[in-house]
């Protein structure tokens, strides 16, 4: 019998001359949980994508239960019975979950909505699979996993067999993902077939029946999971064995560098993103700052840093009070910051590498003698950073826009590392990295931890904080619930109680 | 001049009157530019396509007899009309087509069609009439108001249904307020406003169900020049029963801010669009007094500043008030 789904040598090409796909041979069985793994830009997602109709190949075949198949967009992939669940939630946000799940192919009385038909079947669905959701309740106001269960339950009222699950445990805590396993074997039980993308190879190992890996665009493995290791796995993903272990000297703590005390901020909306924060940074030490993802931890950065304003409580960096000030008086009392959304406040994309590099220091000397600028001192900076931080360009001048991910960060951690800061605030400083920048990245953070630094780390991945931070905060719907020595005591359950609510610490809440 | 001649002039059946006729030709356009917003393509033309729109009808309702003799006198109001409306939706397509199709700004094409409108219709004013400030020699239809029967005989209840004279109010002013319902129904009860709306806050989303961003949009900002045509016609055949030049005066603009301070909702617009009405009729009544006209003049763009500001106090207001709520409440919990 033929396979469910067969990509046949799919090669994809994009416009600015990228090659995502370079002929891939993809199949997957009916009923199986079938994992396709590879490293940040191997090509998972865009050789899904093709088969979701969002991208069309340069060149290839799709089969589906042994027929050829055009797949010139979404709608179509939907008629064939593919769902997929993307990275990023596909959700409108003030619409209801039953909304959201019936949007595209609503039940009608008439010409009208049905919408009591709506919630109905959504209840119908949210009970047969076992996902559960309230129905009524709006987007913007439930948390993460429930929006993925909706996510999930949208592919299968549009009547999917076959699911695209793109990195869904991404933004889930542990426990979290472990009642996504629970809904996925539930799935494959009645009959669906599940492909799931991740570069987890933990989760690989769990979840899956076979395994398809990639490298580089191209299929480097195609083995059934029971056959491997994890290790086997790793080094198809990275042609080389990966160090997650680093080597960091006992912490040698020094004096407070940053103090918050009481920090609150109110959004826009006038829903509260921080409650009342209170933490110390020391110089010497990383401070690693762990949730799920949208509980706070990006305000405390913006806040931190003066791109949003404190709505109470106090920031004080080496005792002089920071918060309301501008984001440049914050940087000239010694903060730098790696912002989490390199693209929009970390560089600018149209300027050159040598530009970037000076944006934060142009006006001071040696770069403006005079009040002119001094092409040849920023120029010099711009060589002697680049080669200091591995940047791989065409040179100081080549725009910012033309690197690829990890080379763009390289810029931004030259930049700011460069400022020598009391306190470095690094946040998701890897996402979207790859393998050898991430590495770089974590050195060059214990290094400053080394010299004495302060640093804070914020990122959704909790493998990086944990193997990085000497102390960890966990925050939790705006909230520092806890703050843990970290060490081999501590393990990822017992962070995922907190980053669920499940525990906290009062203690955390006080003078530290 | 005393205050209470002002004041009664203001609390009457009579005010109310005027008020929906200055009403009008800002809620018509302001649906139309809902749509297009809530689609996420914003059409900043309202004021061209009205403009326009009020020249064609007044052209055609008054060329008409001489090229089709005989009809009666409705048959060529209809005509400048319909064919004001098809101009409205050609605008509107050329909007959509400009920037969907061939990728341009669409505040840039906006004000591109805002431009062609203003001197276009001089422009043909003058080839067609001679005169190049207004339509006064040519004989134009109006479009016909609606009186209700037998509330005239009823002192009040007569002027308020059937405004000053008793004549009733035009039909574009029922237009207007049935427009509101008929865009409330579609956006929250149809899954056509249903898919508009989601393509306008959540694009991505939207597509990935299989709706036609490119498609939605397009009919939005078609739908958005039909729309802000009526608003063109009732100016140029219910208002008054010329086109003059420049005779939307910002209207066109103004119906956009009022989308913004109605909340982007049709309810909302339709209240801010009253307030609007409210402040322009204000300014009509106090400029038969001794009051110098400039500052009469001042007051509609005053009241929407004002209510803009007041709008913005009270959302800061409520901001602050969950922000201390929320800390009382931590601090409780952790006292």
């Amino acid at each position: 019998m033929a396979a469910l789904v067969e990509m046949k040598q799919i090669s994809k090409v994009y416009p600015n001359g990228v090659v995502a796909n370079r002929n891939v041979d993809f199949a997957v069985e009916r009923g199986e949980i079938h994992a396709l793994v590879g490293e940040n830009g191997a090509g998972k997602s865009t050789l899904m994508k093709v088969l979701y109709g969002l991208e069309q190949p340069t060149h290839g075949e799709i089969w589906l239960k042994g027929a050829r198949v055009e797949i010139p967009n979404p709608h179509r992939a939907i008629e064939l019975g593919i769902g997929m669940v993307h990275q990023n939630f596909m959700l409108v946000p003030s619409f209801t979950i039953a909304e959201n799940i019936v949007l595209g192919s609503e039940p009608r009385k008439g010409r009208f909505l049905d919408r009591a038909q709506a919630i109905a079947v959504t209840e119908m669905l949210s009970k047969n699979y076992g996902l559960q959701v309230d129905p009524t309740a709006r987007i913007e106001a439930t948390p993460v996993g429930m929006r993925q269960r909706v996510e999930i339950l949208k592919t299968l009222y549009r009547g999917a067999d076959l699911l695209i699950l793109d990195e869904p445990t991404a933004v889930l805590t542990p426990q979290e993902t472990d009642e996504l396993f629970v809904a996925v074997r539930k799935l494959v039980d009645q009959g669906k077939t599940v492909i799931f993308i991740t570069h987890k190879l933990v989760e690989v190992k769990e979840i899956s029946d076979r395994v398809t890996v990639m490298r580089h665009g191209e299929v480097t493995g195609r083995v059934a999971t029971a056959d491997v290791t994890e290790a086997d796995i790793a080094r198809m993903m990275v042609g080389r064995a990966v160090f997650l272990q680093i080597d960091k000297p006992p912490v040698q703590r020094g004096r407070v560098v940053a103090e918050v005390r009481n920090l609150g901020y109110v959004a826009e909306t006038g829903r509260p993103m921080l409650r009342n924060v209170n933490f110390d940074v020391y110089a010497g030490e990383i401070l690693g700052v762990a949730g799920v993802e949208g509980n706070g931890q990006t305000e405390l950065v913006e806040v931190m840093t003066g791109l949003r304003p404190a709505t109470t409580g106090e920031i004080r960096i080496d005792g002089t009070p920071v918060q309301g000030q501008s984001a440049r008086r914050i940087r000239l009392s010694g903060v730098a910051h790696i912002p989490e959304d390199r693209l929009t406040n970390g560089v600018a994309l149209d300027a050159s590498i040598a530009e970037n590099l000076v944006v934060d220091r142009y006006n001071r000397p040696p770069f403006t003698r005079r009040g002119a600028l001094s092409p040849r001192a920023i120029q010099t900076q711009a060589v002697a950073l680049m080669q200091q931080f591995d940047i791989r360009a065409a040179g100081p001048t080549a725009l910012m826009r033309s690197l690829s991910g990890g080379n763009m960060q390289k810029v931004i951690v030259a930049r700011e590392f460069s400022a020598e800061p009391a306190l470095l605030i690094a946040a998701q400083p890897t996402r979207g990295v790859d393998i050898g920048a991430t590495e770089f990245v974590h050195t060059q953070l214990v290094a400053k931890r080394n010299e004495g630094k302060a640093v804070l780390l914020v990122s959704a991945d909790l493998a990086e904080v944990m193997s990085l931070s000497d102390r960890i905060a966990v925050m939790y719907k705006g909230e520092i619930v806890g703050i843990l020595e970290n060490g081999p005591h501590l393990t990822e359950e017992e962070i995922g109680l907190y980053m669920l609510g499940l525990k906290r610490d009062e203690g955390a809440r006080g003078e530290l | 001049m005393s205050f209470e001649v002002v004041l009664q002039s203001i609390f009457s059946a009579a005010f109310i009157a005027t008020v929906i006729r200055v009403s009008t030709p800002l809620i018509l356009p302001a649906m139309g530019g809902l749509i297009s917003e809530l689609s996420g393509a914003i059409n900043i033309a309202l004021e061209g396509v009205m403009l326009a729109a009020a020249f064609t009808g007044v052209v055609v309702s008054g060329f008409a007899p001489q090229w089709f003799p005989g009809a009666p006198e409705w048959v060529y109001a209809l005509a400048g009309g319909v064919v004001g409306v098809l101009v409205g939706m050609a605008m509107g397509w050329m909007i959509a087509f400009f920037h969907l199709e061939l990728k341009t700004d669409i505040i840039l094409t906006g004000l591109a069609m805002n431009i062609l409108a203003a001197g276009g219709t001089v422009f043909l004013m003058f080839s067609l009439t001679g005169d190049k400030g207004s339509t006064s020699t040519l004989d134009s239809a109006q479009l016909p108001a609606v009186q209700i029967p037998l509330v005239n005989n009823i002192p009040i209840l007569g002027t308020l249904l059937n405004g000053e004279n008793g004549a009733g109010y035009n039909i574009m002013s029922y237009i207007a307020f049935v427009l509101v319902a008929v865009i409330w129904v579609f956006l929250y009860r149809m899954s056509s406003g249903v898919h508009l709306r989601a393509t306008g806050e959540m694009p991505d989303a939207a597509q990935s169900v299989g709706i036609n961003i490119r498609r939605t949009r397009y009919w939005a900002l078609v739908a958005s020049g039909a729309c802000a045509a009526l608003g063109g016609l009732y100016l140029s055949m219910g208002y008054l029963s010329i086109f003059q030049a420049n005779m939307t005066a910002g209207r066109g603009f103004i119906a956009l801010a009022v989308v913004y301070l109605g909340n982007r909702n049709p309810i909302g617009t339709l209240i801010a669009a009253l307030i609007f009405g409210t402040a322009s009729a204000l300014g009509t009544r106090l400029g038969t007094m001794a009051i110098p006209p400039q500052l009469v003049e001042m007051i509609p763009p005053v009241v929407t500043i004002a209510a803009l500001v007041l709008y913005n106090i009270r959302r800061r207001a409520r901001l602050n008030a969950a922000a201390r709520r929320f800390q009382e409440q931590t601090e409780a919990a952790h006292a």
